[in-house]
């Protein structure tokens, strides 16, 4: 039997309001599907299992709010017996479920803490149990609900806190997130990550004439829905770069550096009126340049629109800011933690540029790299960008 | 014809960035300036409005299409070369 917790969706997040359950209690599920929707500050994000197994039990209630590493239900492996058979061999006692289980960036969970004891005949949600030990309400003021059980709302309704409607909360016009939430988040996270990385920063000006013709000529050919934006070729460059980099593309965990085994490559992208989400492509280094172009523009719409995925919150190995046209020449991004390296492209404009001793027109791209100097140092930045300069300069290699 | 073409124009832009009904639209300055339209968004909104005219519309046109009246008189001109 595992424990599935409330995950963490950035270094920002600290609890999320579990909104509903997409899966009953007895369903199989399958690695990858999506069993809850959780509404956090960047909007509904959907929570997916990280394994096979059966559904066993649910312990938190649409509405609640929960903390980080919080478990939010039990999924039993194939094969393995269910839940009573097993307490019948061997009893446990109910505050197991909560023992803390501490992923990197998870805030600690709360202690277990004494749960009011089962009362013969009554039934009590396991939220219940758990805000009436937070509260220290006595259950013997408890009145049992509607449906014989006694839920979130007896207890809240016994603490004199009526459970705010999701609905109450000022939402955007992009995807139902609350700005304020949003910038809050980011804040946290922005802030965190100037307190705590040692940033260095290293720019090298790429000249993309090659890559923009080759573009040109490719989408020339092409029926206007097939056409490709230069983010799918440059996402893949970057994406290919960490790859043959793994120093810089990983997480620092507990003081130390632990390299990814795939490159997740995090996309920020601005939510008009709120703010900027940082989602990421799964395995981006494996992908094509259309299929990336594919999936960068189901990823945009989805952080616009709604239905984000806990793994693209989560699983990020690295970032890739990119300006885009008529924007800024440059800028120093900030990494996201914890992750250990960023990488900001600014617009592409038409400078001079010195080639074979004569000043010509050329579309130069300035890119910066953000590192954290407790997992790397400049010198390996150049490096990188060195190389991911070649992989732009050659287009059709791509 | 323009009321028509500025229809098809506000419609490509709004099934792109759903969250702008109702925004007054200045019609002579670039959606990017005003919305914060990025590059995704005006590749989906050029595709839209090809789906909506049945035009062909190559990518050395796109300039033509950052700004509302700039897209009216292109799909004008477009159509009117077409021989409607």
């Amino acid at each position: 039997m595992s424990e599935f917790r409330m995950p963490s969706l950035g270094a920002d997040m600290e609890s999320g309001r579990l909104v509903e359950w997409l899966k009953s209690p007895g369903t199989e599920v399958e690695r990858g599907d999506i069993i809850a929707v959780v509404d956090t500050q960047k909007g509904a994000i959907e929570i997916e299992v990280f394994e096979d197994g059966v559904l066993e039990e649910i312990l938190a209630e649409p509405g609640e709010e929960i903390p980080v590493g919080r478990t939010l239900a039990y999924i039993r492996a194939p094969g393995e017996p269910a839940r009573e058979q097993r307490a019948a061999e061997k009893p446990k006692p109910e505050s197991e479920a909560e023992t803390p289980h501490t992923p990197s960036t998870a805030k600690p969970t709360p202690s277990a803490t004494a749960y009011p004891p089962r009362t013969p005949g009554v039934h009590m949600t396991p939220a219940a149990r758990r805000l009436i030990a937070e509260h220290q309400v006595d259950p013997s003021t408890l009145k049992v609900g509607p449906d014989g059980v006694i839920g979130l709302s007896e207890v809240k309704a016994a603490i004199g806190a009526a459970p705010t409607p999701l609905e109450a909360r000022p939402k955007s016009k992009a995807r139902g997130i609350d700005p304020g939430e949003m910038r809050r988040a980011i804040a946290a996270a922005m802030m965190r990550a100037n307190h705590e990385i040692p940033h260095y920063y290293v720019t090298l000006t790429i000249d993309m004439t090659r890559m923009m013709n080759w573009l040109a000529a490719r989408n020339a050919e092409r029926a206007i829905e097939d056409r490709l934006l230069y983010a799918a070729p440059l996402l893949r460059a970057v994406a290919l770069s960490f790859a043959k980099f793994p120093d810089l593309n990983g997480t620092l965990e507990n003081g130390a550096f632990v390299p990814a085994d795939r490159v997740n490559i995090g996309m920020a992208i601005a939510v008009r009126g709120c703010g900027l989400i940082t989602p990421a492509i799964l395995d981006a280094d494996r992908h094509d340049i259309d299929t990336l172009m594919t999936k960068l523009n189901d990823l945009v719409k989805r952080a616009r629109g709604g239905g984000l995925r806990s793994s693209e919150l989560s699983m990020g190995t690295a970032t890739l800011t990119n300006l885009g046209d008529r924007t800024a020449d440059g800028l120093m991004p900030i990494i996201f933690p914890p992750q250990v390296a960023i990488v900001g492209c600014g617009q592409i404009s038409e400078r001079p540029w010195v080639v074979e001793g004569e000043v010509v027109a050329r579309q130069l791209m300035e890119i910066t790299f953000a590192g954290d100097h407790r997992a790397s140092d400049g010198r390996r930045g150049a490096q990188f960008l060195s190389h991911l300069a070649s992989l732009l300069g050659k287009p059709e290699g791509l | 014809m323009a009321q028509e073409y500025e229809k098809i124009v506000k419609d490509a832009l709004l099934s792109v960035a759903p969250d702008l009904e109702g925004e007054e639209i200045v019609p002579d300055e670039t959606f990017r300036d005003q919305f914060e339209i990025d590059s995704i968004d005006f590749l989906n909104y050029v595709i839209g409005l090809s789906k909506a005219t049945g035009l062909d519309i190559p990518e050395v046109d796109y300039s033509e299409l950052e700004s509302l009246q700039g897209a009216v008189a292109y799909l004008r001109r477009r159509k009117a070369s077409m021989g409607f």
